[in-house]
């Protein structure tokens, strides 16, 4: 336990400056935009010059841009990221009302993605370089290929139009009173489209990583001395090559994690799911920089604590983690 | 010879055959289909295999979509090509520099290296190219942008490892500038393991600028496939050929970047193997 905190110690003081990077960047960026936050509002509100002026002045647009990057890290200590222009509402309470439905889409989809792939991956990495292992190696590569938006469609297609099984878009049905149970069969009936579409993309990194750390298990020494010692295949397969070859998928979780995040934009956006991704692209539509920013803040934060929960998780499986700095 | 250790798998044939049918329809379009693809070809909606003018049909608004899809093949393959190119280059140059510096410089250039990798790749892109506004150009540096990191880190892992090695003590010695030493003697041999990321950079880059146009954030001025299901989407029920057609496009082409790349690793992987 000790060792774990340690590991979490040192990574969260090494992501402070990453985080900082991460603010500087993309306040740079959306400096860099044509029009400000004023010109949004009032393209779509309407007023005349002396509105923008007394506008600019009481958003704070006005100051230099030094002082606006001050003036927002202090902000940021205080965990205020700003004003959105579009929806007039604290960028937090935004983001964090739809940060809960990516967060359920992604963990769906991971363990879709993480258990169908190791499964399928143990099946090509237990006879490495035979028929079964080339076709799911190739097959998982055309579906590595498939962008996911154009899946969504496709399964949107055949499920929802012309079978009618699933329902088309939206995270629940609108206004039908479900609650308890029959609220959540309907949630998941909503998911399972958009689930499917992200997670059977990247059931192809979990699958050839599978296969790639088996068949390097298959040479080593210890399986040779297991079958000299006359175990059976499947009782190899199973206790001595995949088991070892289990543990490296689980950084796999935290490395495509931001992937995934960016993956969510467009599924979201096809199934009209309320979530980050498709705040992500209303904030794009009106122009509503300081919603971008705050997005972007926070799904940096998220990946970092999602790659610091999968580093502890590595700790305590593998015990040779962080050892050797105990010493050092 | 080594063009039989290159063909030697089936994946690998099937790879270079997608490639040379992406590489003929980037450059039969203009042969094939001189007029602008967007402009107007016959009557809207019209279904593939009824017309042999328009083989494949026509969208919502007339247009030809055989002609979108070669034309699309242009600009995806531009995209992916430049987009890689460019993030291999500023990836494997800050990569040597952040490995051959060492220090101050290359904790500074590896946070920053974390930082773009904590950041949703599409995000960012998306980010950008909503700010600067859409057009080619910037559409390969937003997908750049968030892609130049993977050959940052390998470049700079192998550069450690040279550093090190007798002919950059000896290029040392001889009195050479450490900037030509960095570029000259150590880049160019760090290089083959980056190079080896080049196919899955090209695909990615394909896949996002698809993601990116089927956004509405791609080139308006160019047919773009992800624009093109994009497009399709208005009439999703009625004529899902128009959305299904591109997409099938998509896939292949970045299946055969994918299959033609690991088909020449496989290749120097043996020609290693053997000597």
């Amino acid at each position: 336990m000790n060792r774990a905190w340690r590991l979490l110690k040192r990574r969260l003081v090494g992501s402070i400056p990453v985080l900082l990077i991460v603010v500087v960047g993309s306040f740079l960026l959306l400096e860099a935009a044509p029009g400000d936050a004023v010109d949004a509002y009032v393209a779509s509100v309407g007023g005349d010059a002396g509105m923008i002026e007394a506008l600019r002045q009481s958003w704070g647009l006005d100051a230099s841009p030094m002082t606006r990057l001050a003036a927002y890290l202090w902000a940021l200590l205080h965990l205020d990221l700003g004003h959105s222009v579009a929806l007039s509402r604290p960028v937090l309470s935004v983001v964090l009302e739809r940060l809960p439905n990516t967060l359920l889409l992604m963990g769906a989809a991971t363990a879709l993605s993480f258990f169908l792939g190791t499964a399928l991956g143990i099946v090509a990495g237990s006879r490495p370089g035979s028929l079964r292992d080339r076709l799911l190696s190739v097959g998982s590569l055309a579906l590595y290929a498939v962008p996911g938006f154009w899946l969504a469609l496709v399964l949107t297609i055949v499920f929802s139009v012309q079978l009618r099984w699933l329902p088309l878009a939206g995270m629940e049905t609108i206004a039908s009173g479900k609650t308890g149970f029959s609220r959540v069969l309907d949630i998941a009936r909503h998911l399972v489209l958009p689930v499917t579409s992200l997670g059977i993309i990247y059931l192809a990194l979990y699958l050839r990583m599978m296969r790639a750390g088996m068949a390097e298990v298959w040479r080593m020494d210890f399986t040779l001395a297991a079958r000299a010692r006359g175990i059976g295949r499947r009782r190899i397969v199973w206790r001595h090559v995949a088991r070892n070859a289990l543990l490296p998928l689980v950084t796999m979780l935290g490395l495509q994690s931001a992937a995934m995040l960016g993956g969510s934009v467009v599924i979201e956006s096809v199934f009209s799911i309320p979530g980050l991704g498709r705040l992500a692209q209303e904030a794009v539509g009106a122009r509503d920089t300081p919603l971008l920013i705050g997005i972007i803040l926070v799904s940096a934060v998220l990946v970092i604590v999602i790659n610091l929960l999968v580093d502890i998780a590595y700790a305590t499986l593998d015990p040779r983690v962080g050892a050797s700095e105990a010493n050092a | 010879m080594s063009l039989r250790r290159l063909f030697r798998t089936p994946e690998a044939v099937a790879g270079f055959a997608i490639l040379g049918c992406l590489v003929l329809m980037v450059l039969l379009a203009p042969v094939l289909f001189p007029r602008d693809p967007l402009s107007i070809a016959g009557a809207p909606l019209l279904r593939p295999f009824q017309d042999w003018a328009l083989p494949l049909g026509t969208d919502r608004l007339g247009r030809d979509v055989l002609a979108g899809l070669f034309h699309g093949a242009r600009t995806s393959l531009a995209v992916g090509l430049a987009a890689a190119a460019a993030s291999i280059l500023v990836g494997s140059v800050i990569g040597t520099v952040a490995g051959f510096a060492g220090g101050l410089v290359d904790e500074a250039l590896m946070r920053i290296t974390d930082a773009f990798q904590t950041v949703p790749g599409f995000l960012l892109s998306l980010a950008l190219v909503s700010v600067v506004g859409p057009s080619l150009g910037v559409v390969v540096v937003a997908i750049s942008l968030s892609a130049w990191t993977g050959p940052a880190r390998i470049a700079r892992a192998e550069v450690l490892s040279i550093r090190e090695r007798d002919y950059v003590a000896s290029a040392r010695v001889i009195g050479m500038h450490p900037i030509e030493i960095a570029f000259r003697e150590i880049l160019p041999n760090a290089l083959p393991p980056v190079l080896a990321l080049s196919s899955v950079i090209v695909a990615a880059a394909i896949l996002t600028e698809a993601a990116l146009s089927f956004l509405g954030l791609g080139d308006p001025n160019r047919v773009t496939w992800g624009g093109m299901i994009a497009e399709g989407r208005a009439v999703l029920r009625s004529a899902p050929f128009l959305s299904i057609i591109p997409g099938i496009a998509l896939v292949l082409a970045v299946l055969g970047v994918y299959l033609a790349g690991e088909g020449i690793v496989e290749s120097a992987a043996t020609r290693r193997g053997n000597a």
